[in-house]
């Protein structure tokens, strides 16, 4: 007999086990690991048709984001500017430059650069801009430090957790309303912080905003 | 038993080399995992719309219609200029209030800072950078300029400064002029404009 079943097999339900609990605690810990916003959005970082720089731009020559993104405060929509504006500067800014030749171009014929979106929801959620910056939420939370980047990258996850985390308690998040497009700026401390953000939620009526139908219409 | 977690070491090495870390850079759009309902056919501002011949997704309006909150009125507060002519009137049509003011600096600080400098000097950050001619808004004649021009060139621009029209709205452009004006004045005043009790903490 002991040729068909050679020893070792007396050990297969042993191994059998331990496969399983490997394979079940392994398919566990990818799932977790990998099926969340947190990895599959965050890094995205595309190749843009234009070379534009936000560290070169908002940092080092210190323009507001609302020169650009001048809707940001008005709208639920934060717009990427025509060709145009960047020709505000750039006739006479590295005015033969071959970088801006698409933009040069596309000031001219009207038609806009093909801009890849990065951040981008899901259709059926409702986003709103100017609720937030003017509510003293800086781009920074949702955003990362865009101004010390040479090419944008998802920086955070923006699943519904992350959206929540902050509905909850905003407190911990609201700036002063003139800190918000500073995105260097950082509290005292986190007590302050804490202590401010309540004074403001106090003072400005800030909600925390967990119905579903807030962001679900 | 070492097979097992040789198998199972290489089957991780194999799934983590593929798969990566989290937040890894990645050059392709995310994954979406259960696109039930994630893209509709919806029209996103700024996006292509297969829709329209042209493909924008935001349009413009139509020819020959005006939108509800369109300023066509032929006022000074929309044109700068005296109703029927084409002269620039002398003075701003909004009144002078200290929100005004403010509200000046906050969109001065935006849209004029890059290139004039914060004292409209003409000074600004893009000076190191190539922008030559940058006008110094204490000029003697653009401190004698009436509003209604300086509002003119805000909307349309003048020679190498393109206009800000489609982006600072109307009443903005109003309270910029007003805040430039105070700057003006910052420069041209006297010691003795200031009031006695603060006098002392001029240098
Ligand atoms: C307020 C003026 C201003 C505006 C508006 C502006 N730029 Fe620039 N840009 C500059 C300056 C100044 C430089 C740096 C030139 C240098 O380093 O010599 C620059 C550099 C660049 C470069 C070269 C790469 C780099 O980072 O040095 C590119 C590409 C560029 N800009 C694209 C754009 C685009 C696209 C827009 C519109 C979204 C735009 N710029 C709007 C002033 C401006
Ligand atoms: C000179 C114009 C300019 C300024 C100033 C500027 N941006 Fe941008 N921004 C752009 C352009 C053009 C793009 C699209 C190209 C890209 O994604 O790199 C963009 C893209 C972005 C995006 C990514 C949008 C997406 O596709 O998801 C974010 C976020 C952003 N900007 C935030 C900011 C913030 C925050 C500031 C202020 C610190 C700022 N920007 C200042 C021109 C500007
Ligand atoms: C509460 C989080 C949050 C804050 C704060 C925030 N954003 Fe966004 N932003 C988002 C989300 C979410 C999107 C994607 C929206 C969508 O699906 O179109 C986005 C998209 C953008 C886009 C891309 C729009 C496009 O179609 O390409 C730009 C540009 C942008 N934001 C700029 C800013 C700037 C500038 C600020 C600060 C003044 C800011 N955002 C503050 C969450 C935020
Ligand atoms: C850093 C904090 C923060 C984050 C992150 C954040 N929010 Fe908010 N959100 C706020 C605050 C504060 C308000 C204002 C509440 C009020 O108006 O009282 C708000 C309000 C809103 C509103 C209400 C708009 C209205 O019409 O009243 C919507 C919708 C919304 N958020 C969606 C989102 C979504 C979607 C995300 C995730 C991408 C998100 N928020 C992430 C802080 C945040
Ligand atoms: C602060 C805004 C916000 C609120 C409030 C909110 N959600 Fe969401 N929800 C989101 C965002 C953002 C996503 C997209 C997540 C993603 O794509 O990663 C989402 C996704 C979902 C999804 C789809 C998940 C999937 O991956 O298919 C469901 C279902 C959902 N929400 C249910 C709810 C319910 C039920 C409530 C009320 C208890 C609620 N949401 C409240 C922001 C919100
Ligand atoms: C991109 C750089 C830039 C920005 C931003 C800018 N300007 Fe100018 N401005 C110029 C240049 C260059 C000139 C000189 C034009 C010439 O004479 O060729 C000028 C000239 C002027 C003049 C004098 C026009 C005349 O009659 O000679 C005024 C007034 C003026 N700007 C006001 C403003 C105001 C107000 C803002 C903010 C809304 C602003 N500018 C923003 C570049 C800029």
């Amino acid at each position: 007999m002991s040729d068909l079943f050679p020893k070792w097999t007396n050990r297969l339900p042993l191994y059998a086990a331990v496969s399983g609990v490997l394979a079940v605690t392994s398919v566990t810990a990818a799932v977790w690991y990998y099926f969340t916003p947190k990895y599959a959005r965050v890094g995205y970082q595309p190749l843009q048709p234009v070379t534009f720089s936000h560290a070169t731009h908002a940092d080092q020559l210190g323009i507001d984001c609302r020169y650009c993104h001048n809707g940001v405060e008005k709208s639920w929509f934060s717009n990427v500017p025509a060709s145009t504006v960047c020709m505000n500067c750039h006739v006479q800014v590295l005015k033969d430059d071959p970088r801006l030749a698409l933009v040069r171009e596309s000031a001219q014929s009207g038609r806009p650069i093909p801009w890849v979106q990065v951040h981008k929801l899901p259709d059926y959620v409702f986003f709103n801009h100017s609720v937030h910056v003017n509510r003293g939420i800086s781009c920074v939370a949702c955003h990362g430090q865009v101004n010390h980047e040479d090419e944008i990258r998802h920086l955070q996850p923006l699943s519904m957790t992350f959206c929540l985390d902050c509905h909850r308690q905003p407190a911990a998040n609201l700036r002063p309303p003139n800190q918000v497009y500073n995105l260097d700026w950082q509290p005292a401390s986190p007590e302050k912080q804490l202590a401010d953000g309540t004074r403001f939620m106090k003072e400005w009526k800030v909600e925390s905003l967990e119905n579903c139908t807030t962001c679900h219409r | 038993m070492r097979y097992i977690f040789a198998v199972f070491a290489l089957l991780v090495v194999l799934v983590v080399s593929v798969a990566g870390f989290r937040g890894q850079m990645s050059r392709r759009p995310p994954i979406e995992l259960f696109p039930d309902m994630v893209r509709q056919p919806r029209v996103r501002p700024e996006s292509y719309a297969e829709f329209f011949t042209n493909g924008f997704g935001s349009r413009l309006p139509v020819a020959g219609t005006i939108a509800r909150d369109a300023a066509y009125q032929d006022l000074p507060l929309n044109t700068g200029r005296v109703p029927g002519t084409t002269n620039f009137v002398e003075l701003s049509p909004v009144p002078m209030t200290a929100e005004l003011l403010a509200r000046g600096r906050d969109r001065f600080q935006i849209s004029c800072l890059p290139c004039h400098g914060a004292l409209a000097d003409g000074k600004g950050i893009t000076t190191k950078y190539g922008m030559t001619v940058i006008a110094n808004l204490h000029d003697a004649r653009i401190v004698q300029m009436g509003d209604g021009e300086i509002f003119n060139t805000i909307t349309y621009g003048k020679n190498l400064m393109q206009g800000y029209g489609a982006n600072i709205a109307i009443r903005d452009r109003w309270a910029i002029i007003a805040y430039v004006r105070a700057l003006q004045l910052s420069q041209l005043g006297a010691r003795d404009d200031v009031p006695p009790a603060q006098r002392a903490a001029l240098r």
